[in-house]
């Protein structure tokens, strides 16, 4: 193969690969800005998954199917709110409940509806969001160095372009905006957050909602762009990978977005290195699939550079005194 | 776990876990109703299924006895105050162990090759559970995620052993050879081959008998000896316990490798006792039912290996059910293990004020 068509590609695919890290690496840092730890993106991800599929199947529409996946999100998303804010319950506990929920209600679900084993029927293009080419940029495709550039950046979904938008757009929020500083101080100090008259629980669940929204959009993207159907656990451990993600970024949005597009793209090579050489050495495709959980191992045991999660994230918030 | 309140200890012991229970279950059974079945037929077969035959109680005892590993194993660790949610990764890395002595070893005799296999398990979980524990102590970085980082990697690394030294050549399937000198025997086996009594096929074996020593040792652990009570002063109150000369370090780095090691055994069950060769992906999401049962079993050894029993309840009755009603998907047990962790360890104060409520008005 041409090399110039195998860079493309991969880095093509690596986009595609990246978009719901990004976003679920968004979700988390929304959520952990505040103080919500939240290991349930797997899960909110799975169901979102499965709802966009589902609707999309019954309905014939995408969009329809996405209305639904950020419905479900959401659902679970608040329950996680109420355990961790109104029931000052363990939220890592609560997320692994959730992940397990997800995973388990997605396939009985699944199975009752459409009898294939918890797979959902194979949509139909309407029934997905489907690659969009950029107006006029075909005309480019046959330049020498643009041309690699425009293949890769085009022919990608809406939800793709979206998510592009939404990281300077989270950037922006928790650096500029009223709501945005509100909302990491109440995940540093909620005492002085609350001391100034402002409700930390309101605070909480606006951030945890705005992670579930993100969780529906990533999910969809997973079920009806990156493939046709649900299958049972599609996420494949994508919603860990963004909490790594989320940690080598030291919970800012700019560095997210780079360490997901890293995490993609070892995803997208390790997907094109399936048994090829490089330099006489075969890399087995096990150490490329680990290598994001190790880097993020050895970034936490502070050998590469230092990551401090938010200040209260994981701990219940107590009115006393 | 510090006792909150004044209720009564049967209260906490007993009634929460059980009314966490029933709400699980009667939402569990909303799913079912969903799905257009009736939840109290649904509810017989998984009964009849699981324990109203000696096949039901075979299988019920097997998934009780991983159950008790990994409900153990998350139940140390909660006694320190640590989350080990790796128990899947642990029990996964500690297969390699099992069949690393179980194949490197088999010119020995049994007697002395399981013995090896089951601390080589041990050996290789703890150490899966070690090293967390010594980058939580050491360099400080969150066991929770540490753990869960660890069950992925573990999970590329035997499928990366499997692949390149397990696997015979000219193999196709992802698998070792069979383990014949730590062949831990099945009761079914041993019933037809010494007695010649015919058993109905359950992978039920002597690993059970391993499970409920473990779970006595557990208990003499933490309540009869020093270094238990310093794990629990230590999970208690952890600036308390540096007062009183314990030292975290050494307190977390040796509880995660007992967390560990204990996960671990529960690959003694499925690869010497069940599989008889190291198989992809055979601890089967076991590790994070632990988590599951230690909640409900109040972290006690007693409790784990009654929730261990009542989750092998379930996980067969499951089956049993998804073959009577192919509507009713295996994975309800999921959606039920979600419920469960969900109401016994994140709502756990959910009931309480109004159990308080309760009693207190009673007692005026």
């Amino acid at each position: 193969m041409d090399w110039t068509v195998l860079i493309a590609e991969v880095l093509s695919s690596t986009i595609r690969m990246s978009v719901p890290l990004i976003l679920a690496c968004l979700a988390g840092l929304w959520s952990e800005r505040s103080g919500i730890v939240d290991i349930g993106l797997e899960g909110k991800m799975l169901a979102a998954a499965f709802a966009a599929a589902s609707a999309s199947a019954f309905y014939g529409s995408a969009w329809i199917g996405l209305f639904f996946a950020i419905a479900v999100s959401l659902c679970f998303a608040l329950i996680h709110g109420y355990a961790s804010i109104n029931q000052r319950g363990n939220q890592v506990v609560s997320g692994v409940a959730i992940n397990m929920l997800a995973a388990g209600l997605a396939v009985v679900l699944g199975n009752e509806w459409f009898r294939e084993g918890g797979r959902t029927p194979a949509l139909p293009p309407e029934g997905r969001f489907m690659s969009i080419d950029i107006p006029g940029i075909s005309a480019l495709y046959d330049m020498p160095v643009l041309g690699i550039f425009a293949k890769i950046v085009s022919g990608h979904s809406i939800i793709t372009y979206i998510t592009v938008i939404l990281v300077p757009l989270t950037a922006w929020a928790l650096a500029r905006t009223r709501f945005g500083l509100r909302l990491r101080a109440v995940g540093e100090n909620p005492h002085a957050v609350d001391t100034a008259g402002i409700s930390v629980a309101l605070l909480r669940y606006k951030a945890v909602i705005i992670a579930g929204i993100l969780c529906g959009l990533a999910g969809a993207f997973i079920s009806t762009s990156l493939s046709a159907s649900f299958v049972r656990d599609m996420t494949a451990g994508r919603g860990f990978m963004a909490l790594a993600a989320l940690i080598f970024a030291n919970w800012r949005a700019w560095p997210a977005l780079y360490a997901c597009l890293l995490f993609g793209f070892l995803q997208a090579s390790g997907n094109y290195m399936q048994g090829t050489a490089i330099g006489g050495v075969t890399i087995p495709v096990q150490f490329i699939n680990m290598l994001p959980y190790v880097l993020t191992v050895v970034l936490l045991a502070g050998f590469i550079g230092k990551s401090i999660p938010p200040k209260a994230s994981g701990i219940p918030y107590t009115k006393d005194r | 776990m510090a006792v909150r309140g004044d209720l009564p200890g049967w209260v906490d012991v007993g009634l929460i876990p059980l009314l966490n229970l029933v709400v699980a279950l009667i939402v569990a059974g909303l799913v079912v109703l969903i799905i257009g079945e009736n939840p109290l037929e649904a509810m017989w077969i998984m009964l009849k299924g699981a324990v109203g035959s000696i096949k039901g109680w075979g299988y019920l005892l097997y998934y009780a006895t991983n159950f008790t590993f990994t409900g153990l194993a998350v139940a140390v660790a909660f006694h320190a105050g640590l989350f080990n949610i790796g128990g899947e990764g642990q029990a996964y890395i500690a297969g390699v162990g099992a069949a690393a002595a179980g194949l490197g070893l088999e010119f020995l005799p049994w007697p002395i090759v399981i013995p090896l296999a089951i601390l080589a398990s041990v050996a290789f979980g703890a150490f899966w559970g070690w090293v967390p524990g010594v980058l939580q102590a050491k360099r400080g970085s969150h066991i929770v995620i540490t753990t869960i980082m660890f069950n992925f990697i573990a999970a590329s690394l035997v499928g990366y052993c499997i692949n390149y030294w397990f696997r015979p050549v000219g193999k196709m399937a992802v698998e070792s050879r069979e383990i014949t000198g730590a062949y831990i025997m099945s009761f079914r086996e041993v019933a037809r081959d010494f007695f010649g009594v015919r058993l109905p096929s359950t992978p039920l074996n002597f690993t059970v008998f391993l499970a409920v020593i473990v779970a006595i040792a557990v208990w003499y652990l933490l309540w009869r000896t020093k270094l238990g009570y310093e794990i629990r002063a230590f999970g208690a109150n952890p600036d308390a316990a540096v007062y009183a000369g314990i030292k975290p370090d050494r307190i977390i780095m040796i509880t995660m490798a007992i967390s560990g090691g204990l996960a671990g055994l529960m690959a003694v069950n499925e690869i010497l006792g069940v599989q008889h060769r190291l198989v992809l992906e055979f601890a089967g999401g076991a590790g994070f039912v632990g988590i599951a049962v230690a909640l409900m079993g109040r972290s006690h050894p007693v409790g784990v290996v009654l929730a261990a029993m009542l989750f092998g309840l379930l996980y067969q009755g499951g089956s049993e059910l998804s073959f009577a009603k192919p509507e009713i998907n295996r994975d309800m047990i999921v959606v039920i293990q979600g419920l469960v962790i969900l109401f016994m360890g994140a709502l756990e104060y959910a009931f309480r004020p109004w159990l308080e409520a309760l009693f207190f008005r009673a007692e005026d």
